[in-house]
Parts: C-alpha cells; sequence; structure tokens
C-alpha cells in the first residue's frame, strides 16, 4: 500500500538543489501520438483500420496486414502484469536520481505487451488498469494503475513524476479580482495546498468578491513588468504550481472595436501578460522541477477555446487567445520539466458573456476542472461542453471549424 | 518445408580474437582493422587475397562495410553487413559460406568489432532502435539489463527457475574463463559470491550481467581444398539457421527462434543433441542460455533449470559449454560478442583451444541471439560444426 | 540688470524657491475609472529595453506607455467635448505663453478632510477673495485638498456608486471662467471634477465649462500645502503632442521665500 506523503520539509539550504533532469524524450513522429493522447488523459493506441490489430508501440504499417491506415483510438486499458522488474543501476542520469524504479510488462486485453511504470500498489500477477502519463519530459509514456484505487494511490512516488497533485504544494493564483481566480484559490485550499497566494491588481480599485478573498493577497498585475517581477522576486522560489487566471475578454468583432486600445489592453493582459510571468518566473520554477518531495510541477493557463478558432462576435478577443496559445505551446519546451496544462475554456458565466446563452462555464467548475487535470497529470483538456463542442470540430477540421464559426 | 542444400566443400578457419579492453581510446574501425591484419597474417595471405568482407559493428557511426573498404584498402566483390548484434557471428558464417560455396567469392574474412568508452554504451542505448527510444528506454533507462530483467522475471515465474539456476550457469562460465587467457574476470566466483551480488535490476544482478568491453572477433571463410593447401585447420558448417521476430503474438519472450527451426537444424546436420560435443550459446544473461538449451533441443521447455542442476557446464563436465567464460566472463565487445562463442567452437573442435580443451571435442553447437529492438531479442541462429 | 538677469540672480541666490508639484510617474498610481466598457486610460507602464547588458552594453534605458491622462497631467480645451472646435485646442497649438502663469491657491483642505464630496462653491471662493483679493484674470486657481497625501485606495476613494472626491460645483466653475477669467483650474485629485460630478448639472462642469471656454486643466497635483494663497508661478508645459487631449507632465511652481 501506498506509504502517505509527509508535508513537505523545509529545505537545509546547505544542500544543492536537484537539478531538473528529464527523462529521455526522443521519440518518433509517429510515437508523438501516446504523447497527444497522454496531454488529454485517453488511454489510445494505433487501430488498424483495415483488420483492427492493435498497434503498440507505435507503427507506420499494421503488424498483421500491413495496411498503412492507422488511426489512434481509445482502447480498453485493462490487462495483466506477466513480468517486472526493479531498476536499481543506470546510466541516464534522470532516472539514477530516482532508482529503485519499477518497470514491468503488462500483457494489454486489447492485444499488445506493453512496457510501463509501474504504481507502487502494482502486485505481480495482478490486474492492471494502463494509463498514459507525461514524464518529465513532457512525452507520453505507460503508466500502470492497480486494478482497483488504493488508499492514497496519489501519493506513489513513481506517479507522483507524472502528477502535479496540489496537495502540499504553493499555489499562485494571479488574479484574484475576477470569480475565477477567487474560486480557483478557494479549491486550492480546501484541497490541501501548502499556500495559496492570490494576486490583486489595482489594489486601490475595489472588486466583487473582495472581502471573502480566500489565500494570501499579493500584489500583482501582469500588465507591469515590474510588478511581476518583484512578486516574482520575492515569492518565485516559493510557489510549485502557477496558475494564470488573468482574464480580459472584451466582445466586438475587429471593425466594432475602431481602434486598438482595446485589443492592447487584452494583449497586455492574455499574451504579455504570461510572457512577463514566464520571464520573472519560468526560470526559477524550472530550476526547481525536482526539488525536495514537492517540485515545482506545473504552470496553468485559462485559455478560451476560440483560441483554436475564433467567433466573429469576440474576433479581436479570440486573436489573443490564439497568441496566447501559440505562448503556451513555446513555454512547454522551454518550462519543461514542468507541466503545462491549457485549459481551454468555453464562454465563462461572467458579466462579459451576458449576452451568450448557457452553457457557460461557472468558476467553481473550471477550478474542479484544473484540479482534476493536475491530480491526473493532463496537460490539455476542455472545459464545458461548448469548449469540447469546438475541440471535437477542430480536431475533425481546423478549417471547416474556423469557416462554420465565421459563418456564425 | 524441403532442407536446404549443405554447405559441402567450405570451411571456417583462422579463428582471432584481438585481446578485449574494457575502454579503448581508438575507435571501432581500428579494432576491425587489428582483427583483419590478424587474420592474413595467421593465412599468410596478402589482404588483397580477401576478396568477400562480412562486417559486423555497433560503433563504426556513419560508416558501413562499405566505407571500410575503402578503410582497409580492400577491393572485395562480395560484401555484407549485418547488423544482428549476438547473430552476427552465425549469420555472418552461413552468408559467407553460401558465396564462397557458389563461388561469389573465395576467401571472405568474416569480422566483428566494437569499440567501449566510458559513455558510449548509454548513448548507444539511448539511439539503439526506433522501439526502444519509443516505447522500453525511457521507462528507467535501465537498458538490456532491465530488458533480461523482465524476461528472466516472467521464466522465473513461469518455470519455478531460482537465482540458484542461473547462479550454476554463471559460476561455471567463470570457471571455464580462468584459463582462457583473454577474459576480462579473471577472479573466480563462487555461488555465495554471485547470490549476494548487487542488485542490478531484479532479479538480475551484477554476475548475470555482461560487461561492455572493446574488442573484435574474426575468422576466415574458404573452400576446404584451399584451407587445407594453406595448411590451415577448418571447421565444416554441418547445418545453420537463422530466424527473426519468431513467435510475435508470445505476450512475452519465453522461447526464441530456436524453437522454430531446431528441428531442420540437427536434420540438415544429421545429428542430434546427444551428438554434440561442445555448446556455446549466446549468453548476454543467464537466462537465454536457459531459452537455448530448451530450444536447441537439449531439454524440454521449462526443463532448463533442472537440466542446469543435473549437469556440470564447466570443460571437464557432463555439458561443456561457452568454454572460454563466454560473455559473462570474457567481456561483450558488442557485436563481436556474437561472434565469440563461434570462434571459441573452432577453436575446441580443430584443436586450438586458449584455454581449457575439451577432449575429444570433434563436434560444436554455436548459437547466436540478438537485438532487443523492443521487448525482446529478435534475431536468432545457430551453427553446428564440425572439424574438418 | 534685465528682469530676467535678476530673476536668474534670484533663483541662483535661493531665493526664489522651486516646488515640484508631480506625482511620481509609476504603474501603481491610480487612473480615472471608468465603467469597463468604456476605453481606458492606459496606466503608466515601463519596459526595460537595456541595462548594461546584452541588450545594450553601457547604457540604460527605458520604453513607457500611458494614457495622456495619466498621472499628474494637463487637459487641452479639446479633451472635452465642449471644446472640441475652438482654436489652439490641442496640446501643440496652445500658446507656449500660456504655460506659464501664476496661481491662486484656495485652501479646502480641512473641509475635504471632514468631507470627502467636498464641493467647492462661489461663496467659498469670494470668502477666500475676501481675505486674499479678487483673482486676477490670467491666474490658474488651484484648489488645495491635501487628497495627494493619500495614495491607493482612500486616494481613489471608490465605493460601490462610484469615486468620493471633492471638486468644484458647476456654479463655481463658471463664475472662475466668466467672472474671473482664469487660466485653468488645478486639482490633487484624478480628476478636476467632483468624484460624484456626474450626478451635476452639466455633469463633468469643470470639464465642461473650463474646456468649453478654452480654459486647461491640472490634476493630480501635488505639493499645494507648500504655495502661498497668491505669488506662485505655475511652469506647466505639456508634451507637444500632436492633436493632444493632454498629457502627462512636470509641474514647477516658483515661489518667492
Amino acid at each position: 500500500m501506498t506509504a502517505k506523503l509527509p508535508p513537505p520539509q523545509r529545505k537545509n539550504p546547505l544542500l544543492p538543489t536537484r537539478q531538473p533532469l528529464l527523462p529521455p524524450s526522443s521519440r518518433s513522429r509517429t510515437a508523438l501520438g501516446l504523447t497527444a493522447a497522454a496531454a488529454e488523459g485517453r488511454f489510445a493506441l494505433q487501430v488498424c483500420a483495415d483488420c483492427g490489430a492493435v498497434q503498440y508501440p507505435p507503427r507506420e504499417a499494421c503488424h498483421a496486414c500491413l495496411g498503412a491506415n492507422l488511426p489512434w483510438r481509445e482502447v480498453p486499458a485493462g490487462g495483466a502484469l506477466i513480468a517486472e522488474t526493479t531498476v536499481r543501476i543506470t546510466a541516464d542520469p534522470y532516472f539514477r536520481q530516482r532508482t529503485p524504479w519499477r518497470t514491468g510488462i503488462v500483457a494489454l486485453d486489447c492485444g499488445p505487451s506493453v512496457v510501463a511504470h509501474l504504481h507502487g500498489d502494482v502486485v505481480p500477477d495482478g490486474r492492471v488498469r494502463m494509463t498514459l502519463r507525461l514524464d518529465k519530459s513532457g512525452q507520453g509514456v505507460m503508466l500502470a494503475l492497480p486494478g482497483q484505487d488504493t488508499p492514497d494511490m496519489q501519493d506513489d512516488r513513481q506517479m507522483r513524476e507524472m502528477t502535479c497533485d496540489p496537495k502540499g504544494r504553493r499555489v499562485l493564483v494571479t488574479d484574484g479580482r475576477n470569480a475565477f481566480g477567487q474560486a480557483m484559490a478557494r479549491a486550492f485550499i480546501d484541497v490541501g495546498a501548502a499556500g495559496v497566494f492570490v494576486g490583486v491588481a489595482d489594489a486601490w480599485k475595489p472588486f466583487p468578491g473582495q472581502d471573502k478573498l480566500a489565500g494570501e493577497v499579493v500584489p500583482l498585475d501582469i500588465t507591469d513588468t515590474d510588478s511581476v517581477h518583484r512578486l516574482a522576486a520575492s515569492l518565485g522560489g516559493r510557489v510549485e504550481i502557477l496558475v494564470n487566471t488573468a482574464l480580459h475578454v472584451r466582445p466586438g468583432g475587429i471593425l466594432d472595436r475602431r481602434d486598438t486600445v482595446t485589443a492592447r489592453e487584452e494583449m497586455e493582459a492574455t499574451y504579455f501578460g504570461p510572457m512577463r510571468l514566464a520571464q520573472a518566473f519560468g526560470p526559477v520554477l524550472r530550476s526547481r522541477g525536482a526539488d525536495g518531495t514537492h517540485p515545482a510541477c506545473a504552470w496553468v493557463n485559462i485559455l478560451s477555446a476560440y483560441a483554436l478558432a475564433p467567433t466573429p462576435t469576440f474576433g479581436a478577443f479570440a486573436a489573443t487567445q490564439a497568441a496566447a496559445l501559440s505562448l503556451a505551446h513555446s513555454l512547454r519546451a522551454e518550462l519543461r520539466p514542468l507541466r503545462v496544462v491549457n485549459a481551454l475554456v468555453g464562454p465563462l458565466d461572467d458579466e462579459w458573456h451576458q449576452a451568450v446563452p448557457p452553457p457557460k462555464v461557472a468558476p467553481a467548475a473550471l477550478a474542479a476542472s484544473v484540479l482534476r487535470a493536475l491530480r491526473d497529470g493532463i496537460e490539455d483538456l476542455a472545459v464545458g461542453d461548448i469548449a469540447q463542442d469546438l475541440l471535437a470540430r477542430w480536431k475533425d477540421n481546423p478549417t471547416t471549424l474556423a469557416r462554420e464559426l465565421a459563418a456564425g | 518445408m524441403s532442407l536446404r542444400a549443405a554447405y559441402d566443400g567450405v570451411v571456417a578457419a583462422v579463428p582471432v580474437t584481438v585481446p578485449y579492453e574494457r575502454y579503448s581510446i581508438h575507435g571501432a574501425h581500428w579494432w576491425i582493422g587489428r582483427a583483419l591484419h590478424e587474420a592474413v597474417r595467421v593465412a599468410g595471405l596478402r589482404p588483397r587475397d580477401i576478396d568477400g568482407l562480412c562486417v559486423s559493428s555497433f560503433s563504426l557511426g556513419n560508416d558501413t562495410a562499405v566505407g571500410l573498404t575503402q578503410h582497409f584498402g580492400l577491393s572485395p566483390r562480395w560484401l555484407d553487413h549485418i547488423p544482428m548484434g549476438g547473430a552476427a557471428g552465425v549469420v555472418g558464417l552461413r552468408r559467407a559460406a553460401r558465396a564462397v560455396q557458389m563461388g561469389d567469392a573465395d576467401i571472405v574474412a568474416c569480422v566483428a568489432g566494437d569499440t567501449n568508452a566510458p559513455d558510449s554504451f548509454r548513448r548507444m542505448l539511448a539511439g539503439f532502435s526506433r522501439f526502444a527510444a519509443d516505447a522500453s528506454y525511457p521507462y528507467g533507462a535501465g537498458g538490456p539489463n532491465a530488458s533480461f530483467a523482465l524476461l528472466t522475471d516472467a521464466y522465473m515465474r513461469r518455470y519455478g527457475a531460482t537465482r540458484e539456476d542461473f547462479g550454476r550457469i554463471c559460476v561455471a562460465q567463470r570457471q571455464n574463463a580462468l584459463s582462457f587467457p583473454h577474459a576480462l574476470m579473471k577472479r573466480p566466483l563462487t555461488m555465495e559470491q554471485y547470490l549476494a551480488a548487487r542488485p542490478i535490476a531484479d532479479p538480475v544482478a551484477l554476475f548475470d550481467c555482461v560487461m561492455p568491453c572493446a574488442g573484435a572477433e574474426a575468422f576466415l571463410v574458404m573452400r576446404e581444398d584451399t584451407a587445407r593447401a594453406m595448411g590451415l585447420p577448418g571447421v565444416r558448417v554441418l547445418a545453420t539457421i537463422e530466424r527473426h521476430n519468431a513467435f510475435p503474438e508470445d505476450p512475452i519472450q519465453l522461447r526464441g527462434g530456436w524453437a522454430m527451426d531446431c528441428g531442420e537444424l540437427y536434420a540438415m546436420a544429421g545429428l542430434t543433441p546427444d551428438g554434440i560435443d561442445v555448446v556455446q550459446t549466446y549468453d548476454d544473461y543467464p537466462v537465454i542460455i536457459m531459452l537455448q538449451f530448451e530450444d536447441l533441443g537439449f531439454c524440454a521447455k521449462g526443463e532448463a533449470p533442472a537440466f542446469v542442476r543435473h549437469h556440470d557446464l564447466t570443460c571437464g563436465g557432463t555439458f561443456p559449454h561457452n568454454t572460454s567464460g563466454g560473455q559473462l566472463s570474457v567481456g561483450q565487445a558488442g557485436a563481436a560478442g556474437g561472434y565469440l562463442g563461434l570462434v571459441e567452437a573452432m577453436r575446441q573442435i580443430t584443436g586450438q583451444a586458449l584455454g581449457a580443451q575439451v577432449a575429444g571435442a570433434k563436434t560444436a553447437l554455436a548459437a547466436g541471439f540478438g537485438m532487443i529492438n523492443y521487448d525482446r531479442g529478435l534475431c536468432s541462429g545457430a551453427a553446428i560444426l564440425a572439424a574438418a | 540688470m534685465t528682469q530676467l538677469a535678476a530673476f536668474a540672480a534670484e533663483l541662483l541666490a535661493g531665493r526664489i524657491k522651486v516646488i515640484d508639484l508631480t506625482q511620481t510617474l509609476s504603474p501603481e498610481f491610480p487612473t480615472i475609472a471608468l465603467p469597463p466598457e468604456f476605453g481606458q486610460c492606459a496606466p503608466f507602464r515601463l519596459e526595460e529595453i537595456s541595462r548594461y547588458d546584452s541588450r545594450g552594453p553601457a547604457w540604460y534605458w527605458n520604453n513607457f506607455s500611458c494614457g495622456e491622462h495619466t498621472g499628474t497631467h494637463f487637459d487641452a480645451p479639446i479633451h472635452w467635448v465642449s471644446g472640441k472646435d475652438l482654436a489652439n485646442n490641442t496640446t501643440d497649438t496652445i500658446p507656449a505663453q500660456n504655460f506659464i502663469a501664476p496661481a491662486c491657491v484656495i485652501d479646502c483642505a480641512r473641509e475635504a478632510a471632514a468631507n470627502a464630496d467636498f464641493v467647492l462653491t462661489v461663496a467659498v471662493i469670494e470668502a477666500w477673495e475676501a481675505k486674499h483679493g479678487r483673482i486676477p484674470a490670467g491666474n490658474w486657481v488651484f484648489l488645495r485638498t491635501d487628497w495627494s497625501k493619500k495614495s491607493g485606495a482612500a486616494y481613489a476613494n471608490l465605493q460601490a456608486d462610484g469615486a468620493h472626491t471633492p471638486g468644484p460645483d458647476p456654479e463655481a466653475v463658471r463664475f472662475l471662467v466668466e467672472q474671473r477669467d482664469v487660466l485653468g483650474f488645478g486639482v490633487e485629485t484624478i480628476g478636476t471634477d467632483a468624484g460624484q460630478a456626474h450626478h451635476f448639472t452639466p455633469p463633468y462642469p469643470a470639464h465642461f465649462y473650463m474646456h468649453g471656454k478654452g480654459r486647461y486643466g491640472l490634476q493630480c497635483l501635488a505639493n499645494l500645502d507648500r504655495l502661498p494663497p497668491t505669488g506662485a508661478l505655475i511652469v506647466s508645459p505639456p508634451l507637444k503632442i500632436k492633436g493632444g487631449s493632454g498629457s502627462p507632465l512636470r509641474v514647477l511652481a516658483l515661489v518667492a521665500s
């Protein structure tokens, strides 16, 4: 059974920090299908469109019929552990820091045998549930979980390399002025975060929810470079999860606006803001990516699903979200071993979407989705029915989605 | 399936070993060059008399056998490059034998060699194969130790083998190595030491693992009359098999490709397992030796643990096996590890053993196994040799 | 000795003091708070270009951005719709002669301390004149409230019904413009108008009447408590922005010691 992870100890300042090394990250392009599935928390493998054979490792031709059409499909995740080992000696620096490391071979019910990381509660010859997870290099890997949930299973040492459980970690929620940031702060406190810092800009300006704000208020205006750097200087080394809740939604297409003033404000808040946060907080978070029992682990962006393709009634805003999504993709490469979580949200249930009919995303729902993603190690999530619908259409055909949204 | 044609009139001769070193500042080209030089020296040939070349190596960088022809000033009319690791020796032999038999070449030099530097093994593993990079190396980066640990674990669960059973193999091979001049491991090994060894990847411990090193092995393949004329003791090739990606439907490798071709091997040789005087298995990990004992007909499936309990595997024992000490005691010089057993078999049955000589050995079986592409070794091969 | 030489001598001798009436331009300094669906005045922002580093090895400099009405700033007549068609109503066309002028300082600090919604009335002005003399034409009139000593939320003083800060009532503004022909009106708060002036008739009378008659505004002034009721000379040239409605500026007062 998994031993309960004690709260983080204060660091011995005389000991050097464990470097944020990465596990082997080289993959074929085809194998990145595992990464894409893992990022969404799906267990998907290539399945031959001609004969139905499930493939693993990822291939260019079906091992059963040589068919070339091998789409990624969700497959049954059950299997049996048929061999295991505990690696004690390895030449790879990342794993050398983490030995002993337990892996095994799982015979999947759907066919292939897979080499997998093992959760500590997986027993020899036992049934397992396979999951795809992202490892610290950001690549999709197999993780076998016990057939049934076990107590404190989130605390498993190997599994924690692939998840971002907020319990015991300190969180910076960048914008507590809006209901979403407030709900996020509350949710992190409720799941046992060791500390929640909540950024508040323009403290001279009162805001709804101010009196009930959970967490420790810190001055932070992500549109102000100096403010971001000053907070990073005081807080950067004490944050393990950063959640950027700064939202700046304004309706309007391109022609309605008549100027670029509002668009600039949107860009300041949603594009330059995250860039400032990344430049100020990124290096220190990354450097603490393997620090202690609760290392820095996640960078969360709240983005509109219209980053994928714009809805013209929010056209100018959607462009800023596309920019922010692109920025987030680059951050993934630069912030490793940190997880960059992109929560694509549908219309928010706020004052800027008064004319938008439901369903809309409520603050508590967004917070719950982000927490679930962190605990499950998910990096790409769509929150709310609209966002999931947009994502499904985008995956089907991005050009068609842009056209159908343009058609209104 | 009909039997293949025999390798009539062909012999392998001039077994060459370039003494191994743990680490080398020389490249693989140097090691292969030393082996070729020694082969022509022993045979009394000029380099240009070599009109066929067969090369195996992991550490030639971007070079293949083609680049080596210019590097070594050779102009062969038959050339092969065999990237099959532990199966390279058997496969090189059978292709060279057929080429000589059919007149495509007169004298084929078969050579395997690799160098080894302190970090080269890790780098080789990280990029070993696409499947390994995609689906096994990122899981602990244990390399072959971890891969064979998984096979060992599965075998132990399935057939009840114990660590002590594997230890019998390793201890016997060390005993054989003590008299083999090129073995890197020169100290005796006791069962107690074996069992108490540092764990590497459970259940594999230190003495189950081969030590990567630099070295080269070679032999020449030529017509029997050529060898006789040059006064070179040769061995006839009675039978060979090779098989790749056997039994892909097995969820884990508890049998190798030999099991598919074992009947043909002995039928072609006109022998039974009882008729083999010396056995050289591919021994990167003892579990694979057990698979070979079973799949090559020396015992039934799952009975290798009992087989090793009831046989003395040393040179003077009831079942002389890996008589040079094998890779487990000599070291694994990359692709040369796939030649080690074959070259030793040639020496044993021509009375040229460098260490202990198995008395009266006239026939030998040498097996190869290689290329953990993902979760199992894909290449298997075996050859039965007889003194000419 | 010419007049200017005498002035210069007094200045050099320290008998004319230069008092800085300017708030520091900083990102945290409050700006006018409008409903969020309106266009917003950009707060002050500074982005470093280089600081003796790889981006510029021997020099330090920044780009800054802000609105024309950020920090201590000057309001030109074109700022308000009532002044949009006047001649010379922009920062680049206002006669430079108007950038140096004397000021009358009406001290209402006590009243403002007691009542954030204190309103400057004609009666207050007349009481001041009874003490200090009639406000001469062409003078600035500064309303001293000591509001500049506050900061942050207290300075902006935003409540659920908007800002609560002192300012003039419509009659007082008309009086200053029409009866006293002042050059402009200066305050320590974010606007020349009271925080609740959108409920006045007309709304924002200081903007409406001052700019409607081509007069100027100065906002977010500081150190008015260091000025005499009369006799201070104000130097207040805005940036020469083409077609500008105003600009942040350094406001200096020359005061005889």
